[in-house]
């Protein structure tokens, strides 16, 4: 039975901005779900905020609206709309609950849109813990297997202090309902535990429900990812085991596909209990994501959860096996049955199959806590993992080493040279799952730990400890025998020995052993993903490598382009990469070049094998990028390779490829170097006559302090080459320095400081632009909302820029312009500038494609990264001008004065950290950045673009109610007139004494509140922390005290965090809200797609 | 076909060369897996990723050396709930990475100790991935495994490949099934009895059945339709079973018999093919074979599809498009395989007999066409009324 034919038009919803939980995975199944739904003849209409995503790019959809994922910007977009029908499943928990929230307020109804892909009862079932323990226990008496934990429910404190008593006391874990990966969920082991969490995850539910469950920790855990069409067909796609067992969130867990501990008796009865669910559940059609835990004593079987919709799993499982499952969950939505659906890469079987595997897939996380210093690293139930790297091999070991390597961080491969720890110390360190847990496992097994006593300490599976063990002895060989001979090289090799790690263990250097391995003919072949284990002949060339016989590499005439991405996502390497990566590829097919794509990150757009010609799934690491050169270059023609749309990632491998003869196109090597290079960027300035703030570069701290003394504080310190502002901060006086240099002297040990003047009140600029040796198109200039001094990744801009007039940008364009040139850029650059009264100071420059070219292209209807692929390869501005591709005249520097004004927002992080004494930590902005994702507000008008982009990232702007003012003195000045606005808007202005008293002489009402430190009044007054945690306070303006009264700031910074109150950190972001709130006063906030504002922008740039 | 020499630990192993020799000359080098010596039989491999133990065991594949794409085979060891008979089969066991430790709470042994206490040769660390592509593309064809001092130099060892039996025309029922009848008594209340036919009979199918009232006389192979009838049965049932269908008349004149008298029947896998036969089709040689648990399968009465096991190196040949008049009355094919509509079952309209070429006991495998036996059951049933 074909598609129905009573849909035309489907709303999708994606998930907004990148938070940790909720990441690119769904812009991958969203992409794929649109694109679906479009090659079908529906009109696709769009909504997500997050414009880094390839979704809301205007060719995939038929009308894209970036903006807010709220029930009432969505009912907008309905109205004006009227689809036939709302997709909800693909969009993570935010797309889901936005759906629920306007199925129960009648907007659905309303405009008759029918949900498609899930039905609310069903979500309910699935999501609702008391519902879902119904579903389990029906389940158990149909079909005799799989139970739940034994737990309870509760709604209020009192009911989870009661209710440990009914499960038998601590441990318990606490699970709060309708929350996304997890939030707010933890093992509480006493009665303080308990209050925290509980409380907590009584706020974070919509429902202010929570879950209390007995412990089942050290448990084997396991997920399914099961389809059903509506013909009642069910296939389970792929099997995932968790290596660290149960207490560490799935999403922080090592995990393997398929499970590979189980026989197939115990797999089939998960696989029954799955299927089982999913009918019990009523899930129509589409994808869901089952967990269960297993007792490796006796098999006992307990469901854990089970998510109604496609999930990061799901994305993984896509790309373990081949099986697109959001692309199929689209198709089955609109009314196909899983026997009427392709297998894409058999092309003649179809979809209504299980994917058996011929390899081994192993997934690691990807942590950032070093942004978060004061945060717990312990791995509990709530994830904080902010990306992930997969890895295939023919084994596991061989996809283990190479996923630890993909994760790309310093010590993540194992180690097996460093001097041998202690056994006993080590084992205690490894009972704490943490981030590298595997790597202490594997210090303990070189300490002389036996398996049992990894076991006891871990609870990993034997098994999985003896793979480690294996590795172990492995390592030893090699570091025992007397050369390499090849069969021990070709055998290090099968189980994943980079060469890097032989180069350590023989004590030699990585291209000497490479040298050798190539001399005694020991490469790897690449094997094909094909969803069959070879059963039918794949057409999709989707690889991996492998220490093996035979290639399946076919060859090819074109000649190829080599792509580099750019890896496990982290804090300022994330999706906007792997936007300008996809977008080269989509360019450079078009001009007749074969693609090939190189990357590692599961959750992206880039690793779907429908994007490029070719993927090769592989870490990227020098050797492994150059055996796909080499394996490439043997199948046909390679025009080169692009390092510089990845990220630093693959701009750090570029100068090592060029060395070993692998063609770079686009910007060189060298002059990345110039522009990374302090010294040789500062001539490069100093030749284009170009002013660079006062800086320094000191190797002690006798150095840094004449630096610092001659440039005057405050400065900006930091290590050289880093990215994403770590480690960097502001330094106000001798002594802090003399702090930042014991707290960094790890960082520093390789690579010296660097000391910046810092310029205090300047406004900051971000510029993307394009040059192609002779002309320059000036992509986009941003303003930054926040003063200079924030990280530019974690700053709200505006573009076209509010406050900078055609003097500016024409200073703008000429510096530019000259860097390009100076440095030598072949595609894109992006520089950072700071307006410091009336001096525009140089920060840096990096000539590479930056974090904001998905939001410059989206503000200007101008595909950027396209046009720095192309440039690459030897296009010209006047030749793409003339295509089409980029505008006929003008550029981002001269947009109509009717432009639309758009607002980039960061979204940070906070509520997911907790310190070891389970408080939040600091929200406080500074020069390194720490926001996991953004989102972009676009309006006719500033105040209105502000609003949105608030309403995007953080939840709506209040438009009346209480507002919270207290600042640092040099802030008190500049807030007295946003101020006096608000009180007009009709807000009551709460402050602490001093703001109050500043407040007050200028005529503005304020009720002066205590401080946390001054604890509560006699006559029981609240301070404004308590007023904050009762729900009293709407609006929070709160900037940092420098380093004194910080404690206060934090409380209520933390407080807003846990109560979701916006919280604005600067003045500036205060003067934006401000309009921002006036907009909404005034009403009228309307929604348009972006090809509406594309056509605008076009007709207006021609007029 | 298996000479076994000594055994060794499992680690000592780890540097015994084995090779693999495939009879149109392609070869693959690798270590000793299982016993040491040499084997022959026919390639095939499986795609299951679970179940090594159920796919051992299975007297279908007797005389086959199964090739596992699996590439880690032996992580759950070997438990003595989970074989489908009372040995190990397949006459050579092919995997890419063997467990060196078993992980699971009912393992007994080591899947090494198991293959080397019953002779079973085998080979690890080849790429495997490559053999079964060359066989997917070449065909299903003899070949044999030589380790340890059997090794010796290719010519030599590709003539014995060359010179062992072929699968096409071989008759094996008799040697895989019981000599003796036995019973496996009903679980619970006793509703029916069945007459099962052993043609290389897995545990599982009886299971399935006494777990539904039925009490089982299996029947050796070479049983005549006296016996079948001897035990008074309410149904009569064709098992799987190892060889070419071509070959196997005795069974079809039973079957004949038991369509001519319209006692309820069921076959599975050899028993389909049987059944086919019976009713005037031909049976054929698929060029690689269907071996693997996540098969699709249609039922066209409902259309559903139901992922299955299924381990068949033969098919029968009939019209999927209407159904065929036979001297039993009109036969239909019931369900049909997505992947390459091979036929996967067929079922007569006008009496009480059908067949599927697939495994609804499913051991190892899904669970889906379990629905089968209570189908055979309904037959049952329906005959009583």
């Amino acid at each position: 039975m074909p598609k129905r034919t009573d849909i035309q038009s489907v709303l999708v919803i994606g998930s907004g901005p990148i938070v940790i939980g909720q990441a690119a995975e769904f812009d991958y199944s969203g992409t794929q779900a649109c694109r679906v739904l479009k090659s079908e003849g529906l009109r696709v209409i769009l909504v997500n905020s997050n414009p880094a995503t390839i979704m809301t790019d205007p060719e995939i959809a038929d009308a894209t609206y970036v903006e807010p994922i709220t029930p009432e910007f969505v009912e907008k977009i309905i109205a004006k709309e009227r689809p036939d029908a709302l997709l909800p499943t693909l969009g993570g928990q935010t797309a889901l609950n936005t759906a629920i929230s306007m199925h129960e307020n009648g907007v659905l109804e309303k405009y008759g849109v029918e949900l498609i892909g899930a039905n609310v009862e069903a979500i309910h079932k699935g999501e609702d813990r008391d519902l879902f323990k119904g579903v389990v226990e029906a389940v158990n008496a149909k079909i005799g297997h799989g139970e739940s934990a034994r737990s309870v429910i509760c709604h209020t404190m009192d009911e989870v202090l009661a209710g440990v008593d009914t499960l038998g006391g601590y441990p318990v874990v606490v699970r709060p309902s309708f929350t996304m990966g997890g939030a707010g969920s933890g093992f509480a082991h006493n009665e303080e535990e308990l209050r925290r969490i509980a409380g907590q995850g009584l706020t974070l539910s919509p429902t202010t429900e929570v879950l209390l469950e007995e412990s089942i920790l050290g448990w084997k855990e396991y997920e399914l990812e099961l389809m059903r069409d509506k013909h009642d067909n069910v296939v389970v796609v792929c099997s995932i085991e968790n290596f660290d067992p149960m207490g560490v969130h799935t999403g922080d867990s090592i995990t393997v596909a398929p499970a590979m501990t189980l026989t197939d008796r115990e797999y089939q009865i998960l696989r029954d209990v799955g299927i089982a669910i999913i009918r019990e559940v009523g899930v129509d059609t589409g994808g869901c994501n089952i967990q269960f835990a297993v007792n490796p004593e006796d098999g006992r079987v307990i469901v854990i959860e089970m998510n109604p919709r496609v999930s990061r799993s799901s994305a993984l499982a896509s790309k373990a096996t081949g099986f697109p499952i959001a692309k199929i969950a689209a198709r089955l939505a609109v009314g196909y049955t899983l026997d009427e659906v392709p297998n894409d890469i058999t092309e003649k079987t179809p979809a209504s199959f299980e994917p058996t595997l011929d390899y081994v897939v192993v997934k690691a996380p990807r942590f950032a806590f070093e942004k978060f210093p004061a945060a717990d690293a312990t791995l509990t139930t709530t994830m904080k993992s902010v990306g992930e790297a997969m890895a295939i091999g023919r084994n596991f070991t061989e996809a283990l080493q190479k996923a630890l390597r993909s994760l790309e961080k310093k010590g993540s491969q194992f180690d097996f040279v460093s001097p041998v720890g202690d056994k006993a110390e080590l084992l205690a360190k490894a009972v704490v799952p943490t981030d590298g847990r595997i790597n202490t496992v594997m210090a303990a097994i070189r300490a002389g730990a036996t398996p049992e006593e990894v076991f006891e300490a871990t609870k990993i599976d034997p098994w999985f400890v003896d793979q480690l063990f294996l590795i172990h002895e492995i390592a030893q060989e090699l570091g025992a025998a007397e050369k390499l001979e090849p069969e021990l090289l070709a055998e290090a090799k099968r189980h994943g020995f980079s060469d890097a790690q032989i180069a350590a263990i023989r004590g030699l250097r990585e291209d000497v052993v490479r040298e050798v391995r190539h001399a005694l003919g020991v490469r790897p072949v690449y094997k094909t993903v094909d969803t069959c284990a070879a059963e039918f002949a794949a057409k999709t060339p989707y690889f991996y490598s492998a220490y093996d016989e035979e290639s399946e590499v076919a060859p090819r005439e074109k000649p190829a382009v080599i792509i580099l991405g750019s890896g496990p996502n982290r804090i300022g390497q994330g999706i906007e990469f792997d936007y300008s990566c996809v977008h080269a590829s989509f360019a450079l097919s078009e001009a007749g070049y074969e693609t090939v794509m190189v990357n590692c990150n599961p959750e992206t757009v880039s690793t779907d094998y429908d994007t490029s010609d070719r993927l090769y799934f592989e870490p990227l690491t020098l050797e492994d990028v150059l055996e796909i050169v080499h394996a490439e270059q043997q199948a046909g023609p390679v025009a080169g390779v692009v390092v510089q749309l990845g990220g630093q990632t693959p701009l750090g491998l570029a100068q090592a490829l060029k060395d070993n003869g692998v063609p770079i196109v686009g910007t060189s090597p060298e002059a990345i170097d110039l522009a990374e290079e302090r010294g040789a960027f500062g001539r490069v300035l100093t030749e284009a006559g170009l002013p660079a703030p006062k800086y320094g570069t000191a190797f002690s701290f006798a150095e840094a302090q004449a630096i610092a003394a001659e440039i005057g504080y405050p400065v900006m310190v930091r290590p050289s080459y880093v990215l994403g502002g770590r480690g960097m901060e502001i330094v106000y006086d001798e002594p802090s320095l003399a702090g930042y240099l014991e707290r960094h002297a790890g960082l520093i040990s390789e690579h010296p400081v660097l000391i910046d003047r810092f310029l205090d009140d300047a406004i900051e600029i971000d510029v993307d632009a394009l040059y192609d040796g002779h002309e320059l198109y000036l992509g986009g200039v941003m303003e930054h909302i926040e003063e200079a001094g924030i990280h530019s990744g974690d700053s709200a801009c505006a573009l076209p820029p509010i406050t900078l007039g055609g003097f500016d940008i024409k200073r703008l364009r000429a510096s530019t312009e000259a860097i390009a040139k100076g440095v030598g850029v072949r595609g894109l650059i992006n520089i950072q500038f700071a307006m410091a009264g009336d001096i525009l100071y140089v920060l840096e420059a990096n000539p590479r494609a930056s974090r904001t070219v998905p939001f410059t292209s989206k503000a200007t209807a101008v595909p950027l990264a396209k046009a720095a692929a192309r440039i690459s390869l030897g296009a010209t501005i006047a030749e793409l001008r003339e295509e089409g591709m980029l505008p006929k005249n003008g550029d981002g520097g001269t947009l109509p004065l009717d432009a639309p004004i758009s607002v980039k927002e960061a979204v940070m992080p906070w509520s997911r950290f907790r310190d070891i004494h389970g408080r939040g930590v600091d929200t406080v902005l500074g020069p390194e950045m720490r926001s996991t994702g953004e989102v972009m507000g676009i309006d006719s008008v500033f105040g209105t673009a502000y609003a949105k982009s608030q309403a995007g990232a953080y939840g709506a702007l209040p438009t009346k109610g209480r507002a919270f003012v207290s600042v640092a003195n040099r802030d008190k000045r500049s807030m007295i007139f946003p101020a006096r606005e608000l009180v007009a808007h009709g807000f009551e202005l709460l402050a602490t004494s001093g703001t109050a008293e500043v407040l007050k002489r200028n005529g503005i009402n304020a009720t002066v509140v205590r401080k946390q430190s001054e604890g509560e009044g006699p006559n029981g007054e609240k301070t404004i922390v308590q007023l904050i945690h009762d729900g009293q306070v709407d609006l929070i303006v709160n900037t940092p005290y420098g380093t004194g009264g910080r404690l206060d700031g934090y409380e209520i910074r933390t407080a807003a965090v846990a109560r979701a109150v916006p919280c604005l950190t600067t003045v500036q972001a205060l003067a934006a809200a401000v309009q921002g709130i006036e907009a909404l006063t005034r009403g009228d906030v309307g929604v348009r797609s972006l090809q509406e504002h594309a056509e605008h922008l076009t007709a207006a740039r021609e007029a | 076909m298996t000479t076994s020499i000594q055994g060794n630990g499992s680690q000592s192993k780890r540097g015994i060369p084995a090779v693999l020799v495939l009879e149109d000359g392609r070869s693959f080098r690798g270590r000793a897996y299982g016993a040491v010596g040499e084997t022959f039989g026919e390639a095939v491999f499986s795609t299951g990723m679970t179940g090594y133990q159920e796919t051992l065991t299975d007297p279908s594949y007797h005389r086959q050396v199964v090739v596992m794409t699996a590439p880690h085979v032996g992580n759950t060891g070997v438990n003595d709930e989970d074989p489908e008979s009372a040995r190990i089969w397949v006459s050579g066991y092919v995997v890419r990475d063997p467990a060196r430790i078993p992980s699971n709470w009912r393992s007994r042994r080591s899947l090494d100790e198991e293959l080397e206490r019953q002779g079973v040769v085998g080979i690890s660390g080849i790429d495997t991935r490559a053999l079964t592509r060359h066989l997917r593309e070449r065909g299903a064809m003899r070949v044999g495994i030589f380790s340890g001092e059997a090794i010796a130099d290719e010519a030599a060892m590709l003539a014995k490949v060359q010179a062992s039996p072929q699968m096409k025309g071989a008759d094996l029922s008799a040697e895989v099934a019981t000599k003796e009848t036995y019973v496996v008594p009903a679980i619970g209340e006793k509703r029916f009895t069945v007459a099962a036919v052993d043609l290389g009979i897995k545990g599982m199918t009886p299971q399935r059945m006494a777990e539904r009232g039925i009490e089982v006389h299996v029947l050796p192979a070479t049983a005549t339709v006296e016996d079948v009838y001897a035990v008074n049965p309410d149904g009569v049932f064709f098992s799987n079973g190892p060889g070419d269908p071509s070959t196997a008349d005795h069974p079809v004149s039973v079957m004949r018999s038991v369509l001519e008298r319209k006692t309820p029947l069921f076959g599975i896998c050899f028993g389909n093919q049987i059944l086919g036969r019976a009713l005037g089709f031909g049976t054929y040689k698929l060029k690689y074979g269907h071996r693997g648990i996540n098969q699709p399968v249609q039922d066209r009465t409902t259309g559903k599809v139901e992922v299955t096991a299924h381990n068949h190196g033969f098919a029968v040949d009939a019209p999927l498009d209407a159904a065929t008049d036979t001297p039993y009355g009109r036969v239909e094919v019931s369900h049909v395989c997505l992947n390459d509509n091979v036929v996967e079952g067929l079922q007569l309209l006008d009496q009480p007999a059908f067949s599927v070429q697939y495994h609804p006991e499913a051991a190892a495998g899904p669970h889906d066409a379990a629905y089968l036996f209570d189908r055979f059951v309904s037959l049952m049933e329906g005959q009583r009324a």
